[in-house]
């Protein structure tokens, strides 16, 4: 996010002098046509339902186990919190690959992301404490690994909402980028609240390894913020224009 | 404008005989596609059979005699869900962990030293502790601190047996179990999710009290190694942790002992313990619980079975309360 590279780059120039892109090396997946990139959306949508096909098959068959409730929350809190991590990975990977095309599964890993939390978030208000939202706000204000659980998930509806190629134009490209960063937030958020869960247990196998990676996903933006900054200050030439650096090298 | 392309990019030199018929790569795709949808069956089919990996073989019959003063009227919980949703973290800390992976305990030979602040010391071997006093069958309501529940028909007799038998000194305040941490049959002792070896502790009044049983079996059956095996404490009013399982030492003490999710964290576990609803644990309300196998026919009607409502000590109040009078059980939970 925030990387679409508006001003003329080097790589833009290196393609239009006939160079080959570096990418062009790996099966030509830097340019794919329209009608593959289509394929993989759809093999994609269909994975991505596939913990949700499941919870389905086991509950119909019934196997959700000696807890259900229990079961079905937390597998719903674990694809939310993978969703997330896909989608936090596409601009990462990107840039990375040289590969436009997986921009253009960004939007629907997000909405993933969001149909899970929204599961995850119903068993926990509608199932386990039966739509008592004095409760739930009691619940809100007194646990801290409720409280960031429920702004994480509060924060994903108006990116959801604003999700549409309708929502993008009303609010202007710079804004809705502006707006969809909350994004970064949502992961810290729900990395906290599992983290939180399981601290009274010291049991953190699983979720450092999902800390680890949004770290790592974060961490790669902030380095190339960072440089793309430096860079930026030392092009700032005798002339003044100010030459936005390559962002694929 | 036509620009010839070299003779080896046309492939006029391979022969015919070298060029693979359609049919056959054709073929050849389809048994790729077939074995690629076969690995990804495969990789799936156990995520989507949750249950196939439940089932736990009985054990040795273990006789005894039925006591009617400790049978609690609910329903018990269904040998299988007692058998595989387990908490018991020397196996790991998933609930299916211990039934997978507690077949590598050994629990014969096994010992028991008993030793600290008695007259009378002394390392037990397993069937010599088991014939200290008669078995009895009692069913008791199991509350686990995470805001589930059980009713388990237990095998065993009263701690206060053994107690008597080994005359504590008078200096002997506490009671001290520990447990068996042993990373070669263990596989979840080598992390480090609490400090090894589990720790419980009872004052001295709690162990003799009646409800407090040595545990020896369930259902009839000599303890699964999954819970416990081969000899556990249970204590039906406190939280399930409380209970010490695969016990290799009960120790006599004069000040209170550590104890294992006490030190891990003191603001959640208490010493005591005992099962509260006006308590709340910092991370959820203990007011109610969910009683495993409360399913409502299984499958998503399962999800909306309703909660129980948590009792003070576990409904056995009557027996237990006067253990605690004048305790601020806030202070003391």
């Amino acid at each position: 996010m925030g990387e679409q590279d508006m001003a003329p780059s080097r790589t833009a120039t290196r393609a239009a002098t006939g160079t080959p892109p570096r990418a062009a090396g790996l099966g030509g997946l830097a340019s794919l046509r329209p009608q593959r990139v289509r394929q993989i959306w759809v093999t994609l949508w269909f994975v991505a339902l596939l913990p949700f096909v499941r919870l389905l098959y086991l509950g119909a068959t019934n196997q959700f186990g000696a807890n259900p409730l229990e079961f079905v929350t937390r597998s719903t809190g674990t694809w939310t919190l993978v969703m997330l991590c896909a989608t936090l990975t596409i601009t990462p990977l990107r840039r990375l690959t040289g590969w436009p095309w997986l921009l253009r599964l960004r939007r629907m890993l997000g909405l993933f992301a969001f149909f899970y939390g929204l599961q995850h978030f119903l068993l926990w208000i509608g199932v386990d404490r039966g739509f008592d939202l004095a409760y739930m706000l009691k619940d809100v204000g007194k646990r801290p690994f409720i409280t960031v659980g429920f702004a994480a998930f509060m924060l994903m509806i108006p990116l959801a909402l604003t999700s549409t190629n309708g929502m993008v134009r009303r609010l202007g490209g710079r804004r809705w980028q502006a707006l969809h960063r909350l994004v970064y937030a949502i992961a810290v958020l729900a990395i906290l609240h599992y983290w939180w869960h399981k601290a009274g247990k010291h049991d953190f196998g699983v979720v450092s390894r999902y800390a680890a990676y949004v770290a790592m996903l974060l961490g790669m933006r902030l380095w190339w913020a960072l440089r793309a900054r430096v860079s930026a200050t030392r092009a700032t030439g005798p002339s003044g224009a100010v030459v936005r650096p390559s962002l694929r090298k | 404008m036509l620009i010839p392309s070299p003779r080896w990019l046309r492939g006029d030199d391979v022969a015919a005989s070298e060029i693979t018929p359609r049919h056959v790569f054709a073929s050849r795709r389809r048994w790729l596609a077939l074995a690629a949808a076969g690995a990804a069956g495969s990789t799936l089919a156990p995520w989507f059979a949750r249950s196939a990996h439940a089932a736990t073989p009985h054990g040795a019959k273990l006789p005894a005699t039925p006591n009617n003063s400790y049978v609690v009227t609910d329903k018990p919980t269904s040998f299988e869900d007692v058998t595989t949703y387990n908490n018991f973290y020397e196996f790991g800390t998933d609930k299916s962990d211990p039934s997978r992976y507690a077949g590598t305990l050994r629990p014969q030979p096994w010992q028991v030293a008993v030793e600290g602040l008695v007259k009378k010391p002394k390392v037990y071997d397993l069937d010599e502790l088991r014939r200290l006093a008669p078995l009895e069958d009692r069913v008791y309501r199991h509350r686990c601190v995470e805001g589930w529940s059980m009713v388990i028909p237990w095998v065993g007799f009263p701690l206060a047996e053994l107690i008597r038998r080994v005359e504590p000194q008078a200096g002997a305040k506490y009671v001290q179990f520990i447990t068996l941490a042993d990373p070669k049959q263990m596989p979840g002792v080598s992390g480090s999710v609490l400090d090894w070896p589990y720790s419980e502790g009872l004052r001295m009044d709690e162990a003799m009290h009646p409800l407090a049983l040595l545990t020896f079996g369930l259902y009839g059956e000599v303890l699964p190694n999954q819970n416990g095996a081969p000899v556990r404490m249970v204590l039906p009013w406190k939280y399930g942790f409380k209970s010490a399982k695969s016990i290799v030492k009960i120790r006599f003490v004069d000040k209170q002992p550590p104890t294992s999710w006490n030190i891990a964290a003191p603001n959640e576990y208490g010493f005591y313990s005992n099962v509260n609803p006006a308590v709340d644990h910092p991370r959820w309300s203990q007011a109610t619980e969910r009683r495993i196998g409360d399913d409502a026919g299984g499958g998503f009607a399962a999800l909306f079975a309703p909660k129980r409502k948590t009792l003070p000590f576990n409904g056995y109040g009557q027996q237990v309360a006067s253990l605690y009078a004048g305790m601020d059980l806030r202070k003391y939970f």
